[in-house]
């Protein structure tokens, strides 16, 4: 049987939550956007859940459910806003919602 | 994990006991909330009348309970909202969970009163432009209990859930005119921003959690103010204290704000400056001093730096701005600096209740001055239907009062004596003074240049209304609804009052928080 080390779950972690950082700041498209938030909020369920069954305290997985609901809700509204995007601006690229500056 | 659940589950489970009375202020907004949402299900666009009505007088029913509860802890007692019985003990035991402190309940009374303020200034806005949404009332509400339960809360899921709460509906508020493509760029932005800063602060929170174990505060603060401290909760504490940073728009997370101050409807704007900022504020008070108290060598050089750079490039970047609510943006990431700048010394125990007061007192202060500045812009766009600064000249030639209450709201704002934001930034510049530090002179300094540069352009909004010529002559009076009417009076008193009389008030933002361990 292989050891399972903490260490582990924390650089896979480190790794999405990289990933998702570079997607939200690199990538222009919005549904892309989005899916690169989930990455960096599921990065956060997976430290929790490690942190949680190594230490024995229930309090990381309880975070966890809650993460889950409310990213639920946050992608509902995201979704919500890229759709009226669409509607008024005929597009779904970020780097083209840029009518104010200064 | 199974036999991890049969351990964790060992002791028979028993149910806290919960402190209703504690509790009441949210219950009472929680159903406001449910039947504005519930009205508008029902009865549609014939509830267009009443919801706002309901909606205001709600939240003056929730001063209240909220004053019940402050009787109570006015004398430094502490309300736990659950507690639990100890197995052997007689009496149940305070859960360090959701505590009611004075801190706690001051806070919650500003928000409800913004909350008011607000409402009073969209009563006419939301029912005379061309959009009629429904939901705006209940969505504000909700986003008021979230800040309601940010005051309060003492543990991270607490502190995320209430985050969300006030967010997700501050997220459709902002792209509220549902058609208007700017509407829709400042909700995206916003959202964009503040889902990304909540990534970003729960990845911290994770880490935090990781290393001391608990999601609660106070242990978190035993853990990390301790020797064994490790590299993981100092990652753990910036990630956090840089996901508040965007939501109190601090520089360098600041790009969001403009936009989406231009772009949201400007009651919405008033909101999210005032309410959703300090609810920021309040997070970042709550974790400095309960739960990263003895951290002061990670997060004050951490807050330094926030404060000086908002307080500088908030300023610059104002001093050319030509559109009012961009300018205000600005101007509120300016303040952002002055009212973070006590928390880069807060670590010093000697101070640190007088640095917590000052914010206080300073959030207190810049929500009366700030809704009352767009409460005026809310007023003159009616006649002018903008928001340029250069559309409100002459506007002492038709709407003198507006312009005079203007000038206090902007001259509080630069803080020149005897206004109340004259007080608010002199107990700032005293505080960083009294820490007899290098950084804490060093940080006097920037405060005190700062304040001179706002006055430029706050000042030059003022000579714009008083001292140019009406556009094209029109000299037709603005026609201010007694709604509007209220939340000027209510806003300019207390920036009068706070100050005038700064000792009748001041007893008000004296609060002390119990820093943990």
């Amino acid at each position: 049987m292989t050891e399972v080390y903490l260490n582990q779950f924390l650089i896979l972690a480190a790794v999405l939550f990289s990933i998702g950082v570079y997607g939200v700041l690199a990538r222009r498209n919005g549904v892309m956007v989005l899916m690169s938030i989930e990455l960096i909020l599921n990065s956060v369920n997976i430290n929790l859940v490690a942190f949680s069954a190594f230490r024995g305290t229930l309090g990381g997985e309880v975070f966890a459910l809650f993460v889950i609901a409310v990213a639920a809700a946050e992608v509902g509204v995201g979704l919500a806003l890229v759709l009226l995007l669409y509607r008024n601006s005929k597009t779904i690229d970020f780097s083209e919602v840029d009518a104010m500056k200064g | 994990m199974l036999d991890l659940l049969a351990q964790a589950a060992q002791p028979e489970f028993a149910r806290p006991r919960i402190d209703w009375f504690a509790l009441s202020p949210e219950l009472v907004l929680l159903s406001l909330g449910a039947l504005l949402t519930l009205l508008d299900v029902v009865f549609a666009e014939r509830a267009k009348a009443i919801t706002s009505a309901i909606a205001g007088l709600g939240l003056v029913g929730v001063i209240i309970p909220l004053v019940a509860v402050w009787t109570r802890v006015n004398d430094g007692d502490v309300l736990y909202a659950f507690a639990e019985k100890k197995p052997g003990a007689t009496d149940p035991v305070g859960l360090e969970h959701y505590v009611i402190d004075e801190y706690a309940i001051v806070m919650k009374i500003l928000f409800v009163l913004v909350g008011y303020v607000v409402v009073l200034l969209s009563t006419n806005y939301v029912a005379e432009g061309d959009y009629w949404e429904s939901e705006y009332y209940g969505l504000l509400i909700s986003s008021i209990l979230g800040m309601v339960v940010m005051a309060s809360a003492r543990d991270l899921i607490g502190i995320f859930v209430a985050l969300e709460l006030l967010s997700i509906p501050a997220y459709l508020l902002a792209a509220w005119r549902k058609r208007d493509k700017l509407s829709n760029e400042a909700g995206l932005k916003y959202y964009l921003m503040g889902v990304f800063a909540s990534a970003v602060m729960l990845y911290g929170m994770s880490l935090l959690y990781g290393t001391t174990g608990s999601t609660l505060l106070v242990d978190i603060s035993k853990a990390v103010g301790g020797r064994e401290s490790s590299s993981i909760a100092t990652l753990g504490i910036v990630f956090v204290a840089v996901g508040f940073a965007f939501k109190v728009s601090a520089v360098p997370f600041h790009n969001w704000a403009p936009d989406t101050y231009e772009g949201a409807p400007t009651p919405v704007t008033a909101f999210l400056a005032v309410a959703s900022k300090t609810a920021g504020f309040v997070a970042l008070l709550t974790l400095v001093y309960v739960g990263f108290w003895g951290r002061g060598d990670v997060y004050e050089p951490l807050m330094w730096f926030l404060a000086a750079a908002s307080m500088t490039i908030g300023n610059l970047l104002a001093l050319r701005q030509t559109n009012f609510v961009r300018m205000m943006a600005y101007s509120g990431v300016a303040q952002t600096g002055f009212i973070i700048a006590p928390l880069a010394v807060a670590g010093n125990g000697d101070i640190a209740d007088a640095a917590l007061s000052t914010t206080v007192n300073y959030l207190a202060i810049y929500a009366a001055m700030n809704l009352g500045a767009f409460g005026v812009l809310i007023a003159l766009a009616r006649k002018t239907r903008s928001a340029e600064i250069s559309d409100m000249r002459g506007a002492f030639h038709y709407a003198p009062g507006l312009t005079a209450v203007m000038t206090v709201f902007l001259f509080s704002l630069a803080g020149i004596p005897p206004i109340g934001g004259w007080f608010a930034k002199f107990r700032v510049f005293s505080v960083l003074v009294q820490d007899d530090s290098v950084s804490g002179y060093l940080l006097a300094v920037v405060v005190a240049v700062n304040s001179v540069i706002a006055l430029y352009y706050y000042a030059s909004v003022a000579r714009t209304m008083w001292a140019d010529e009406a556009p094209d002559g029109d000299l037709t009076p603005v026609n201010v609804p007694p709604s509007l009417v209220a939340a000027l009076g209510i806003t300019v008193a207390i920036t009068l009052v706070f100050g005038i009389l700064p000792s009748v008030v001041g007893d008000f933002t004296d609060v002390s928080l119990l820093a943990g361990g």
